[in-house]
């Protein structure tokens, strides 16, 4: 059984700080398939379109008939561990510092054995599920699970070293005032977070509910913090910078218009000022202080995420200037992943579909409750994903942008 | 004869026996401005930027990048800005006679109601004990509400905004025309963050000051400070707003010229 990871002591303050390592990231382009599917959480291999054979590692040919004709499909997850065997011993920097790492074979019902990262609660010859995980790197790895759950798992070292479980940890939620924020900060309490800073972008408001909420919990810390105002998040960061270990962006600025179909650009100037230059004084504020801390202890610097939306995909004219704001702010967050990726830390995007909150008044349902998008976000950081579609919507959506994108330009534009 | 006033005046300044007083307050990004329903289109706030700080930006030089809106910190108000004041002359900040930007101030102290009342209204009446005391307001003249308004610490206790909007003190809708057809004011000022009362738009016609003084191309001046520093007539007002063109007001630097006392 697995211990549960205590809560992280205070860090001496004439310790060095660790710096992070990550494990060995080179990956075939083909091997790189097995990324989309971690990626989103889902468990696929490669599969022949003739013969029908799964294989692992994936190829340029099927390993059975030679044929090109090469599918990603999601497989059967089961198997047998059939040996294991407990490494003392390493020549690479990241997994020197985490050793002993146990690793072993399994059968799998889908066809192929693997080589695989082995949970300390898998028993040798027992049944286990395999998982595809992102590693430190941000490249997929298999991890053999047990059968079923047992308690702790998720806080097994090895399994760890591919999540950013909120709890212990001290998370900035960038707007909590916004109904989404409130449902986030209240997830992450759930959720056992350590400190929630609450951001709040305007403490000249009479709000006699947002006051109680920041008092409901000695675990709340509201801080001023408006993301238009670089002043604003360089204090912030300076005050607070070294403790934040998930920053959670939930600041938005949603409001109807579309491009020709506008005034002017004041609302794109203000939706881009804090949808996309926020993120980006954020990430400058924030960012390389977080890339030091993450490897500081047990519970260092791990996750950035990016509240966007379905609409980042796909615009929607009537909200023609915000959809290019979450579009743009995509492509930042892509940026800044590749920015994170030396220091192993995780940038997670959610694409939730429309929200119930008061910009979405006159959106017909299904629209999702605050609670259940701030729910997800917990379950992927749990989960160690990066890409987060929430809701049906969204969900629906992504879906038929693979299928035919021009049919979903037609219909949202109709 | 005027080179003689004029070396004369630099003289005093240079003794010290007229101070200037800075009315100013310092843009700053969290210095507030007038909030509206989301819905409608906002005023920017002070936004700055670093352009180089004698780094590999701009090795020798400090500089930034900074935007507001025309209604932004210590402003003024040209007719221009409100729909009363559109069809008036030389309505935009760019088009107002120079001369304008200097007058003489009337400082009407309401800081003891305010502070027992922050819905507090200027009233024709209450102007009249206050000329029986100081002596009549002048033609021309800026009249000043000093209310201490500047003095509250923070965007919170300065918007003083409720569940019902914000509150903070302004001339009720009757005193604005008496002011401007009983003694022919230049205009009116203020430390909160409008010429207004928070509550104005309760008034009738909503915002009195805003619709009376532009209506009749008067002008505005709001976010001052240290009106507490001026005597209650004999101030000086230098108050030139940027020449935007067409602009219906601008931030600005407010000086005021005051005899020793």
């Amino acid at each position: 059984m697995t211990d549960a990871t205590p809560k992280p002591k205070r860090k001496s303050p004439v310790a060095r700080t660790r710096l992070p390592t990550l494990p060995p990231a080179s990956r075939s382009r083909a091997a790189l398939g097995l990324a989309r599917a971690a990626a989103e959480g889902r468990f696929e291999m490669q599969a022949c379109a003739d013969c029908g054979a799964v294989q692992y590692p994936p190829r340029e040919v099927c390993g059975s008939c030679l044929s090109e004709r090469l599918d990603w499909r999601e497989v059967a997850n089961g198997g047998a561990l059939i040996a294991t065997t407990t490494l003392r011993h390493s020549n690479d920097a990241y997994f020197r510092e985490r050793l002993p790492w146990r690793v072993g074979t399994v059968k799998m019902d889908a066809g192929p054995s693997v080589v695989a990262h082995v949970h300390e609660d898998c028993h040798e010859a027992g049944r286990v599920r395999l998982a595809l995980k992102l590693d430190r790197s941000g490249q997929a790895v298999l991890h053999a699970l047990p059968a079923e759950d047992t308690p702790n798992m998720n806080d097994s070292p090895q399994l760890r070293e591919t999540h950013c479980d909120p709890k212990h940890r001290r998370v900035l939620v960038t707007d909590g005032r916004s109904t989404l924020g409130r449902a986030m900060v209240k997830a992450l309490l759930d959720a056992g977070a350590s400190t929630v800073f609450v951001g709040d972008p305007a403490t000249w408001k009479a709000d006699a509910g947002f006051d109680a909420f920041v008092a409901s919990d000695p675990r709340i810390e509201p801080v001023a913090l408006d993301v238009t105002d670089t002043d604003s998040v360089d204090r912030l960061a300076a005050s607070i910078g070294a403790k934040v270990e998930i920053l959670i962006n939930t600041a938005d600025h949603l409001r109807d218009g579309g491009v020709m179909n506008a005034r002017d650009v004041g609302l794109a100037r203000d939706a881009f000022d804090v949808n996309v230059l926020g993120l980006m004084r954020l990430a400058q504020a924030f960012g390389p202080t977080m890339c030091f801390r993450a490897a500081d202890g047990t519970h260092g610097a791990v996750a950035w995420v990016n509240l966007l939306s379905i609409h980042a995909l796909a615009a929607l004219p009537a909200r023609g200037a915000w959809s290019a704001s979450k579009a743009a702010a995509l492509s930042a967050a892509l940026t800044l992943r590749a920015e994170f990726a030396g220091a192993g830390i995780r940038v997670v995007n959610v694409f939730p579909g429309p929200i119930d909150d008061e910009w979405e008044q006159l959106t017909p349902p299904p629209k999702l409750a605050p609670s259940a998008v701030a729910a997800s976000v917990v379950r992927g950081l749990r989960d160690g994903v990066e890409d987060l579609y929430v809701g049906d919507v969204a969900e629906e959506l992504r879906a038929r942008l693979r299928d035919n994108h021009k049919a979903v330009e037609r219909e949202l534009g109709g | 004869m005027s080179t003689a006033i004029l070396a004369q005046f630099m003289a005093e300044l240079l003794s010290g026996r007229i101070r200037l007083v800075d009315l100013t307050q310092t843009l700053t990004p969290e210095f507030p401005t007038i909030v509206l329903p989301p819905e409608l289109g906002q005023a920017w706030p002070f936004r700055i930027e670093e352009i180089s700080r004698y780094d590999e930006r701009g090795p020798a030089w400090y500089w930034n990048n900074f935007s507001c809106s025309e209604h932004t910190g210590t402003h003024f108000d040209a007719p221009v800005h409100w729909v009363t004041g559109k069809d008036q002359p030389n309505n935009a900040v760019d088009s107002i006679p120079v001369e304008n930007f200097i007058a003489a101030a009337c400082v009407i102290d309401v800081s003891a109601e305010a502070a027992k009342d922050p819905d507090f209204l200027l009233t024709i009446d209450f102007v009249q004990a206050w000329e029986a005391q100081h002596g009549r307001i002048p033609e021309r003249s800026w009249v000043l509400l000093r209310t201490d308004w500047s003095k509250r610490s923070g965007a919170k206790e300065y918007l003083n905004m409720a569940e019902d909007g914000a509150h903070s003190p302004g001339p009720d809708a009757e005193v604005v025309p008496w002011l401007i057809r009983e003694r022919n004011v230049h205009g009116f000022g203020t430390e909160s963050i409008g010429t207004d009362a928070g509550q104005a738009h309760h008034l009738n016609p909503p915002y009195p000051c805003h619709y009376f003084m532009h209506g009749n191309n008067r002008y505005g001046l709001q976010c001052l400070t240290n009106l507490d520093q001026l005597p209650p007539q004999g101030a000086l007002i230098l108050a030139a707003p940027l020449k935007i063109r067409n602009g219906s007001g601008s931030p600005l630097r407010v000086l005021a010229l005051t005899p020793r006392t």
